[in-house]
């Protein structure tokens, strides 16, 4: 088994309105900052052992699956690195 | 006897037991930790914040173990009625479509809204007549519906949306939709039309001596209406 840490990235998928990013950017504005589009995502990082970094890949995949992200509303990206 | 689910940080709990007793429906609180009582024949998931509205409106509760429960008397056909966080939980556990998530002001609203039946044909509905306009209570910082495009369209089809947002003509106007839900839906139902959720509260509207209006008893007596279906 190795140690390996799996980084989850949950976003909104492309078209959902995301109010609080809209927000967020108008208060950027606010403060006087010339910004675009500002998109928000949550990242988490679980920290687990496994025989590969495919298996941890899966297992995270699976655990985005099944509570971190909401696939109606969410996309997610998981990356896998040595611990 | 209705199974009013109880969460660590539901409060609407009391009152949907409250709104239930006065339509001479037996109900009880149930803390979700001692699961279902034999006797269950409705299931309310009822408003609040359960689990704090950790990672996502609903998303721990609807990964409880009672849930598994819930899912399966749902499929047995026992009524089962989320409103607000109770629809949030519902939608998490895809006991119905779609997911209701940040308004889209980004504030959380309490004020009251006009509602459009639009299938008077279902257990929560019986009392009202297709296109008729109610008025109930929102409460919520999280009721913006969504759902895919082609999704909404089997929906549709399938005649399982029970509510828009509408002004007080009917018409399901964008200044009338309160949280920028999808084509203004405030509630729907799952597979079986025993399954349904909702933003909006019901509860809150059927003590006559509580609220601006009644309105709300319709969905509640569907308890009724909705047993062996």
């Amino acid at each position: 088994m190795t140690a390996y840490t799996a980084t989850v990235t949950v976003r909104l998928k492309r078209g959902v309105l995301d109010p609080e990013a809209e927000t967020t950017q108008r208060a950027l504005s606010r403060l006087g900052f010339e910004v675009g589009a500002l998109r928000s995502a949550d990242r988490y990082e679980i920290d687990l052992d496994a025989d590969s970094n495919e298996a941890a890949a899966e297992r995270a995949e699976e655990m985005a699956e099944r509570l971190l992200a909401n696939p109606t509303i969410h996309d997610y990206e998981v990356v896998v690195t040595d611990r | 006897m209705i199974a009013v689910v109880q969460f660590g940080g539901s409060n609407c709990d009391r009152d949907a037991v409250r709104a239930l007793d006065h339509l001479g429906l037996d109900a009880r609180r149930v803390w979700h930790e001692d699961g279902l009582p034999a006797d269950t024949d409705g299931i309310l998931l009822p408003g609040g914040f359960s689990y704090g509205d950790y990672l996502r409106a609903g998303a721990m509760a609807a990964r409880s173990p009672v849930m598994a429960d819930v899912r399966a008397r749902a499929e047995e056909g026992v009524p089962v009625l989320g409103v607000c966080n109770g629809a949030q939980i519902g939608c998490e556990a895809r006991l119905t479509p779609g997911a209701f998530t940040t308004n889209r002001s980004a504030r959380f609203q309490c004020e009251h809204v006009h509602l459009r039946v639009e299938n008077a044909n279902t257990p929560w509905t019986p009392t009202y007549e297709a296109g008729e306009i109610i008025s109930l209570p929102i409460a919520h910082g999280e009721g913006r519906f969504e759902i895919a495009e082609e999704k909404l369209a089997d929906l549709e089809a399938e005649n399982r949306i029970l509510f828009r947002y509408c002004d007080a003509t009917g018409e399901t106007t964008e200044a009338a939709n309160p949280n920028g839900s999808t084509d203004n839906v405030a509630g729907v139902s799952g597979e079986r039309d025993t399954t349904a959720v909702l933003m909006p509260h019901p509860e809150r509207a059927t003590l006559p001596y509580l609220s601006d209006g009644t309105d709300g008893h319709g969905i509640l007596e569907g308890f009724a209406a909705g047993r062996g279906r």
